[in-house]
C-alpha cells in the first residue's frame, strides 16, 4: 500500500494557557490517500474545522507529527507554510471570500501573480479554470454581478487554477440553495474524477457528504468513526 | 513582483479615490507649502540681490559721520575737500573711478509742473564707477564739467512728473532759480534695498551745485568704484588710512567719516532673507511630518478594513514579505502622488505669488527633487507600520474578520 498523501499521527491542538486552556484536537490519528474525497463531518466544536485548518497548513498543531507527502510539517516557519499552500493546497470558503470589486478573471488570477506568472500565462491559465466550471464568459464580472453559486465556482476556479494536489473545502454549499449546492458537489466530483484532485471537505450536510468516497466523522476532538468506500449513501437524517 | 504589486497599488487608489485623495492631502499641503516657500524665499533673495548689483558691486560711498547707529553727538564732522577727492583718485591703488557728490534740494518747475527733488552734483566718473546707463542723451563733457554750465542728466521719476511722458532731452526747464538744459534721462533704478526713491534725483555737474546751490567746494559724498581685479575691503582699508591722515585723526580715535560697501549690505540682506527662508520652510516641513501620520493613519484603517481581504491572500499562498510590500507600495504610491500633486500646486501658487510679491518667477529643480524625495520616504516610514501589521495577520484570524 503506497504511503499516505497526508499522515497525522497524535495531534493535538490546544488554545490558550492555564486553566482557560481549550483542547480543540485531543490526539488526531488520520490518513488521507491522494486522490481520495473525503468528507468530514461532526458537530459544532468537534475539531473539525481545526483538523481542516492543519490541513492545510494555516494552523500549526500543539503536538503530533503531521507529515504531507512524507515530509514533517510541523518543521516548516511561516513563509515555507504559505509557499506548500501556493504550491499543493486550493482553498474554497462558505462565505466565498473573493476580493470585492475585482473581476472573476483578476481573482482567479491571484494565486497565479503570488506562483510569479507572466500577464499572458496568467491570462490563459485563469481563463482555462474558468472554463471549467462554466464561468468562462464571465470573466470580466464583480462579485456583486455574481450569484451566490456562480461566486462559489468562481473561488473553485481560484483554488484549482494552481493545480493543487489538495483542495480543502470548508462548507462550499454552506450558504446555497440545494440546487446549487449539487452543482458545486458535482463539480468537485468531476474534478476529484478527472484531474485526480484529492479533495478535502467539511459539511453539516449528509446530502453532500454522499458525494465523497471517505467520510471522517469528529467527536469531542478525536476521529469517532471512519466510513469507507464509493458512495457511502449515508441515510438522511430529515 | 514589483510590477505587479505596483499594478495593485494602483488599482485600489482608484477604487477608492475619495479616501486616496484626502489621504494625500496632508502630503500635497506639505510638499506645496515646503517647495513655494523655498522658491519664493529664494526669488526675493534673487530680487534683494538683483537690487544691490545695480547699485555697483565694487562700489564704495564715503561720507562724513560714523554710519548706522553710532555717534550722535558732537560737532557735525566736515565734509570733504575737492583735494580729498583728487588724494584717492591719486594715491589709492586698485580705484577705477572717483566721484564727488555735492547734494542740495529745489523745486523743479516746467509749463506749469513743479516737483521737488534731491539735485546730485557729479562728474562723468560717476557713470564709470557704477553701472547706471542713460535711454536717451549723453552725459556730461569735460568743458560742461570744468566750466560749470547749467546742463543736467534727470531721473525717471523726475522725467514722469515733470514732462509727463513728452521727450524730456533738449528741453529746459527751472530748479531752484538756475535755468538747466537736459542733456539725458536715466534708465529705471527702482527703490534702494534701504529706502528712498533712486530714481528721484537731478544730476548736474559738481562745480554748477557748488556755485548755484551749496556755495562751497567741499562736497557731502564720494564714490569710489573699485577694480575688478581689486578687493573692496583692501580698497576700503587703504582709503580709511588715508582720510584718516588727511583729516588729522589721532590713533585710537574713532574715524569721523564711514565707508559703505555695498557688497557688505548685499551679504547681510542676502543672508537675512535666508534665514527667513530657513524658517518659513522649517514650518512648512512641520506639515509634511503631519501629512504622513495622515498617511498612516488611513493605511491602519485600511488594513484592519481590508482584513478579510489579507486572510484571503495568506491563505492562497502570499508570503509575509508580499503583503507587506503591498501595503508599503501603496503608502509610498499615495504618498509620491501627493508629492507630486503638491509640486504642481506649489508652481501654480509662485505663478500666483511672484508677481504680488515682485519676485522673478524662478523654478528650482533641486528643490523640487528634494521635496518630492522627502514625499517618497514619508511613504516608505509611515507605510511600513501598518504593512508590517497586515503581513502579521494570523490567516484563520484574518479570515474569520467580519
Amino acid at each position: 500500500m503506497a504511503d499516505p498523501l497526508i499522515k497525522l499521527r497524535g495531534v493535538t491542538k490546544v488554545y490558550g494557557s492555564g486553566p482557560t486552556a481549550f483542547a480543540a484536537l485531543k490526539g488526531v490519528d488520520l490518513d488521507i490517500m491522494e486522490g481520495d474525497f473525503v468528507a468530514v463531518m461532526g458537530p459544532s466544536g468537534s475539531g473539525k474545522s481545526t483538523t481542516m485548518n492543519i490541513l492545510g497548513c494555516l494552523d500549526v498543531p500543539s503536538a503530533g507529527s503531521f507529515r504531507f507527502r512524507g515530509h514533517p510539517v510541523e518543521a516548516l516557519d511561516r513563509d515555507q507554510r504559505a509557499l506548500l499552500r501556493r504550491k499543493y493546497f486550493g482553498f474554497v470558503f462558505q462565505g466565498f471570500n473573493l476580493l470585492a470589486r475585482t473581476s472573476a478573471l483578476e481573482n482567479v488570477e491571484l494565486p497565479l501573480v503570488y506562483r510569479g506568472d507572466g500577464k499572458a500565462e496568467r491570462r490563459e491559465v485563469a481563463m482555462a479554470a474558468l472554463e471549467k466550471v462554466g464561468l468562462a464568459d464571465w470573466w470580466d464580472h464583480t462579485p456583486a454581478e455574481l450569484s451566490g453559486g456562480q461566486q462559489q465556482r468562481v473561488a473553485i476556479a481560484r483554488a484549482i487554477v494552481t493545480s493543487p494536489k489538495v483542495l480543502l473545502a470548508d462548507e462550499p454549499t454552506g450558504n446555497l440553495d440545494s440546487e446549487r449546492s449539487v452543482e458545486i458537489m458535482e463539480l468537485l466530483s468531476g474534478l476529484n474524477r478527472d484531474a485526480g484532485i484529492t479533495v478535502l471537505m467539511v459539511t453539516h450536510e449528509p446530502d453532500m457528504a454522499a458525494f465523497a468516497r471517505t467520510v471522517v466523522h469528529f467527536k469531542d476532538g478525536l476521529v469517532d468513526r471512519i466510513e469507507r468506500g464509493a458512495r457511502t449513501a449515508l441515510p438522511a437524517n430529515t | 513582483m514589483l510590477g505587479t504589486t505596483f499594478l495593485l497599488a494602483l488599482r485600489s487608489i482608484s477604487r477608492h479615490k475619495l479616501r486616496s485623495f484626502l489621504t494625500t492631502l496632508g502630503i500635497v499641503i506639505g510638499v506645496g507649502a515646503v517647495v513655494a516657500m523655498v522658491t519664493l524665499g529664494k526669488a526675493t533673495t534673487a530680487a534683494v540681490q538683483q537690487q544691490i548689483s545695480a547699485l555697483g558691486t565694487n562700489v564704495l560711498q564715503i561720507r562724513p559721520g560714523q554710519g548706522f547707529g553710532r555717534g550722535g553727538g558732537g560737532p557735525r564732522p566736515p565734509d570733504f575737500s575737492p583735494e580729498d577727492v583728487t588724494a584717492i583718485r591719486e594715491q589709492i591703488a586698485g580705484v577705477k573711478a572717483v566721484a564727488p557728490q555735492a547734494q542740495a534740494s529745489a523745486t523743479a518747475i516746467f509749463e506749469g509742473a513743479n516737483w521737488s527733488t534731491t539735485i546730485n552734483g557729479t562728474t562723468s566718473a560717476y557713470f564709470e564707477a557704477q553701472p547706471w546707463p542713460l535711454t536717451r542723451g549723453r552725459i556730461f563733457t569735460t568743458a560742461e564739467e570744468a566750466s560749470g554750465k547749467a546742463v543736467c542728466i534727470i531721473g525717471s521719476t523726475v522725467q514722469s512728473n515733470l514732462f509727463r511722458g513728452t521727450r524730456a532731452v533738449g528741453q529746459r526747464f527751472r530748479i531752484g532759480n538756475v535755468s538747466c538744459d537736459v542733456i539725458g534721462t536715466l534708465s529705471t533704478r527702482g527703490q534702494a534695498g534701504f529706502g528712498g526713491d533712486q530714481d528721484d534725483v537731478v544730476i548736474m555737474p559738481v562745480k554748477t551745485v557748488q556755485r548755484r546751490f551749496t556755495g562751497t567746494t567741499d562736497v557731502r559724498m564720494i564714490l569710489v568704484g573699485v577694480d575688478q581685479a581689486w578687493s573692496t575691503r583692501q580698497v576700503q582699508s587703504s582709503i580709511t588710512d588715508l582720510l584718516r591722515e588727511r583729516r588729522h585723526i589721532d590713533p585710537g580715535e574713532e574715524d569721523n567719516f564711514n565707508i559703505f560697501d555695498t557688497r557688505q549690505i548685499s551679504d547681510t540682506l542676502t543672508g537675512t532673507t535666508t534665514l527667513l527662508t530657513r524658517i518659513v520652510a522649517a514650518v512648512a516641513a512641520i506639515s509634511l511630518v503631519v501629512g504622513g501620520i495622515g498617511i498612516m493613519n488611513i493605511m491602519l484603517v485600511s488594513v484592519t478594513e481590508r482584513t478579510r481581504e489579507i486572510g484571503i491572500r495568506l491563505a492562497i499562498g502570499a508570503v509575509a514579505g508580499e503583503v507587506l510590500l503591498q501595503f508599503l507600495v501603496e503608502a509610498v504610491v499615495l504618498s509620491c502622488l501627493g508629492g507630486l500633486i503638491g509640486l504642481v500646486v506649489a508652481q501654480l501658487v509662485i505663478i500666483v505669488a511672484a508677481p504680488l510679491m515682485q519676485v522673478p518667477f524662478i523654478f528650482d529643480p533641486v528643490i523640487n527633487l528634494v521635496a518630492f524625495a522627502i514625499s517618497a520616504v514619508i511613504g516608505v516610514v509611515f507605510g511600513y507600520f501598518p504593512a508590517r501589521r497586515a503581513a502579521s495577520l494570523n490567516p484563520i484570524d484574518a479570515l474569520r474578520h467580519e
